[in-house]
């Protein structure tokens, strides 16, 4: 039989070597509250549905009325759960949550040494890299470095406030709204809105000529 | 709450068994309280079957990266300039008073 280099196309895709000890623990720890009747196979998926539906469309939405109504931003960053709340956005089960704003002369960045502290109800899940190791021992450390490898050189005359999340606390970027943007409806400008550009490691979209 | 926003605090060294919520980078370090977040559950005994109480109350506290990592540069492509600062929150169980700062003999 002849030897191959790279693996055979044709062989069906295999399932991942075993579980790991955690996925175990999990999936007993599951299985058990199933079977005693506390929780569904059905909950679970749809609390795993209703995790992975959410985007940073709803922080987007929150981030573009700040930018056309003053009066919201100041509630915004006052009291950001109360502010979205007038949005009709079910806050409920939210973490407590604070919104910094980015201004030409301070940009705010986010991260969460200590794991994964996220603003998911708003952003939807995180991207891999903000939970990477490199970036959450980094940018507490070296900020602008990291930046840079965004794409984002700040001048050294803006101070850069890098917030480490570790606690009950949820931190929002308000992202500064791009110049060349006064026409553009509330919605337009929402498109503007990067999920990136609410964890502070770049600015706000550009409008496109 | 005997912090209040403005007020000089330490953050305390400590190596308590179980999880805390206080990375060791920031630790003996001297920052500012900045903000008062409120009162919430203890996650160092909630995270281990107990209700959390006594509440502790969380603080955002400020410090300047010079002051964490003592080497900072002026030039655009340093890792961090003069002003920069960062922000972390921690409970209150791992403040002290520090004093106000000194001028150098």
């Amino acid at each position: 039989m002849h030897e191959h280099d790279t693996p055979d196309p044709h062989l069906p895709l295999a399932e991942d070597a075993g579980l790991t000890y955690y996925e175990q623990r999990v999936e007993a720890i599951q299985a058990l509250l199933i079977e005693k009747g506390l929780l569904s196979a059905d909950d679970v998926r749809r609390a795993v549905e209703d995790m992975d539906a959410r985007s940073p469309a709803v922080g987007a939405r929150v981030i573009a009325r700040a930018w056309v109504d003053p009066h919201f931003k100041q509630h915004l960053l006052a009291d950001a759960k109360a502010a979205i709340a007038t949005l009709g956005i079910d806050v409920d089960t939210w973490s407590t949550l604070v919104a910094v704003e980015n201004t030409p002369a301070i940009h705010n960045v986010v991260v969460c040494t200590l794991c994964s502290c996220y603003p998911r109800s708003l952003l939807g899940v995180p991207p891999d890299w903000y939970k990477s190791l490199n970036y959450r021992a980094r940018v507490v450390k070296e900020p602008r470095t990291v930046l840079k490898e965004f794409g984002l050189e700040l001048a050294s005359d803006i101070e850069v406030r890098v917030y480490d999340s570790t606690a009950d606390m949820r931190y929002l970027v308000i992202p500064q709204r791009p110049a060349r943007t006064e026409g553009l409806s509330e919605e337009a400008l929402a498109g503007l809105v990067t999920r990136d550009s609410m964890i502070g490691v770049t600015p706000a979209r550009e409008p496109q000529k | 709450m005997p912090y209040q926003p403005g007020d000089r605090v330490r953050i305390r060294v400590a190596t308590p068994s179980g999880h805390y919520w206080t990375p060791t980078y920031i630790q003996g370090k001297v920052g500012i309280i900045e903000a008062v977040h409120g009162a919430f559950r203890n996650p160092e005994t909630l995270s281990y079957g107990g209700d959390g109480r006594p509440k502790q109350t969380l603080y955002l506290v400020r410090f300047d990266q010079t002051h964490i990592w003592a080497h900072a540069e002026s030039a655009a492509s340093a890792p961090f300039c003069q002003n920069d600062r960062l922000l972390i929150d921690i409970y209150e169980h791992w403040l002290e008073p520090a004093p106000p700062r000194v001028s150098k003999e």
